[in-house]
């Protein structure tokens, strides 16, 4: 089985600030990480290439420096990796990185061999849109699943648990497919102090618009439908005041005095 | 962090980190209490390869450079003491394999521990601790072997070791120069382990009594020559030294971390303690302090790294971040008051895994020894 992850290089939101007077990210300082969804779909994939042979390639759209994420996921088990990466590509929405990416891909399957399944993480924590990966496989023509929590393979045979609000579906489809994976009971292995020594020393390809048969007009900002008009910061909801007294008795009257003692009633 | 790694470095350390965070720490409190040995969580250690750092590439280890050794090691202490002295106790072992052995007996030792087992070094015995002249266990050749009796205390990792280096007289008249190093496989016949130990800190390790009795190994399992052995010791404890030390700066390390998120959540008068000037001088002394230590750990390895002297500075670097540890967890404890000497609180376990710093792989009366006869010659 010939898998390709798509995977995102993303600031680690648990410890993101925004700035008050701009509304924008400060990004200064935050540490970058692997999105996390993206780290399952490359255990998924390291796993189904552990049952059925084959070949993990990961691939990353975005600057020199989120080779970090691809080399990762080299550390944990990926073969390959590769990063797009073009001044032409900066500023693009999820439309003109999944063009972008979808391109690449067609490229690299030129040169080598077709993938049989593209895996992506549902969303990117930073963007959290989940438009990439459906997005994909509608410029490649390619049959979709979302919201993957497993994948069992059986020949060209695929068969997807996909995760709904209160259930989960049961969906068979056939390879080449395009599935973006949740949180499953998979977290990505840890590397080892080898396995990561040897990712640091990988050299990994980059691959620019030269390389490509692309549209330049179709990426970065002339790309990109999407406009961003505004941020701002929610207003934080206060959390409540729990009561939870012995009896109910006791509850209602902690509840009429707290009322009373706040001059509500 | 005075450790000044590149990239590649940091992402090893960042691992561990993560690792030790995720998969250990949420463990340490029970571990401390009962005295159990963790050894799942140690497997989960060896299937990273964290049992193995040191040994050279071509023995299947990790061939990591010994700062970012240095840098893993504290960043394993910040989480646990213990559970760091036990993996680095295996490069303690290694040592002197690498020192005196030749690329068979590297190779002999490297196969037991690559795949996941401990390793122990075993110099000291009831009557010689400080005095390594005083070993009593012996090593007789016989024919191509050697017979080995006697019995060694308080071993890091004795209980539970598939290799030991084990430091007899092969000459008792000699004294110290009659002492030599020894590879014994576990398997051998004749090996007990006598007494675990029950500490008062780094209880995430384990530390026994071993007893060799009529223990008969090839005489191929000699490490350099008969009478090398003290020489071996030494060289092995000068250079693992700073690594001890690297241990120690990572419990001073979290003393200060504790006492930061305490001193800035603790409110008294009105406002944080942190505010008071009174702990803030404590918090940067204790930082001066700690940061000072760490640099006597990495200065000691730069001089390993460019091969020059560095008994006197691996001497500085053991004895000074213990007595660091110890001050710094006294002074997290203080911070903390009444919690910090609770038990629900994690700094009154700091200083007792302090403590040992000052005593275990020679006394910092032993290091001070050392210094001062760097003085005087």
């Amino acid at each position: 089985m010939n898998i390709l992850v798509c995977v995102k290089q993303v600031p680690d939101t648990t410890e993101i600030k925004i700035d008050p007077i701009t509304n924008t990210l400060i990004r200064a300082g935050v540490p970058s990480i692997l999105n996390p969804f993206d780290a399952y779909a490359l255990e998924l994939a390291i796993r189904i290439k552990e049952t059925n042979g084959g070949l993990v390639t990961v691939l990353t759209m975005g600057p020199d420096q989120a080779k970090s994420a691809l080399k990762e996921c080299l550390s944990a088990g990926a073969d390959k990796a590769i990063l797009v990466s073009d001044r032409a590509f900066g500023g693009s929405d999820t439309l003109a990185t999944s063009y972008i990416l979808s391109t690449t891909i067609k490229a690299i399957e030129n040169k080598t061999e077709n993938f049989d399944l593209i895996l992506c993480g549902k969303q990117a924590i930073d963007g959290d849109t989940g438009q990439v990966g459906p997005e994909i496989a509608e410029h490649l023509g390619y049959g979709q699943v979302t919201y993957a929590a497993d994948i069992t393979v059986d020949g060209e045979n695929l068969r997807v648990k996909r995760e709904n609000e209160d259930h989960y579906e049961i969906i068979e489809t056939q390879i080449p497919a395009v599935i973006t994976v949740i949180k499953t009971a998979y977290e990505l292995r840890y590397a080892t102090i080898k396995s990561k020594m040897a990712a640091n020393k990988i050299q990994i390809p980059t691959m620019t618009s030269i390389d490509l048969v692309i549209d330049l007009e179709r990426t970065g900002l002339k790309g990109s439908p999407t406009k961003v008009k505004k941020t701002f910061i929610p207003q934080l909801k206060k959390s409540g005041i729990k009561i939870k007294e012995e009896t109910v008795r006791e509850s209602v009257l902690k509840l009429i005095s707290l009322l009373s003692d706040a001059t509500l009633i | 962090m005075g450790y000044i790694l590149n990239e590649e470095q940091n992402s090893l350390v960042e691992m561990v980190k993560e690792f030790m965070t995720n998969e250990v720490k949420p463990h340490v409190a029970k571990f401390d209490i009962t005295g159990e040995f963790p050894r799942d969580l140690y497997e989960k250690a060896f299937e990273m390869g964290l049992h193995c750092l040191e040994i050279p590439e071509e023995f299947g280890g990790g061939g990591v450079d010994y700062l970012t050794a240095a840098a893993i090691y504290e960043e394993m202490a910040k989480i646990d003491a213990g559970f760091s002295t036990g993996l680095c106790a295996i490069s303690l072992a290694l040592k002197p394999v690498l020192i005196a052995g030749t690329a068979q007996q590297k190779k002999l030792f490297s196969d037991i521990i690559v795949p996941g087992a401990f390793g122990a070094f075993c110099l000291t015995e009831p009557n010689a601790g400080s005095d390594a002249g005083s070993v009593r266990t012996t090593a007789v050749r016989d024919g191509d072997d050697y017979i080995i009796n006697g019995g060694k205390c308080f071993i890091t990792n004795g209980g539970v070791s598939d290799v030991y280096v084990v430091f007899a007289s092969t000459d008792k008249s000699k004294g110290l120069k009659g002492l030599t190093a020894f590879i014994v496989e576990r398997s051998r016949n004749g090996i007990t382990v006598g007494k675990e130990e029950n500490k008062m800190g780094i209880r995430l390790s384990n530390t026994t009594e071993v007893v060799f009795e009529d223990v008969r190994i090839p005489a191929t399992n000699l490490l350099g020559k008969e009478g090398d052995g003290f020489k071996i010791a030494m060289k092995t404890l000068d250079l693992s030294r700073p690594f001890i030390g690297a241990i120690a700066v990572g419990v001073a390390q979290r003393a200060i971390d504790e006492s930061v998120k305490y001193s800035k959540q603790r409110i008294q008068f009105g406002k944080s303690i942190a505010e008071f000037q009174a702990i803030q001088f404590k918090l940067a002394d204790m930082d001066i302090e700690t940061e000072a230590a760490r640099q006597t750990v990495v200065h000691a390895i730069q001089l390993i790294l460019a091969k020059k002297p560095y008994s006197r500075e691996a001497a500085i670097a053991k004895c000074f971040a213990g007595d660091v540890a110890v001050k710094v967890a006294l002074d997290a404890i203080q911070i903390l008051g009444g919690y910090g000497y609770s038990r629900d609180y994690p700094v009154e376990k700091l200083l007792r895994d302090a403590k040992i710093f000052q005593i275990f792989e020679g006394t910092n009366q032993i290091q001070r020894v050392i210094v001062a006869g760097h003085l005087l010659k």
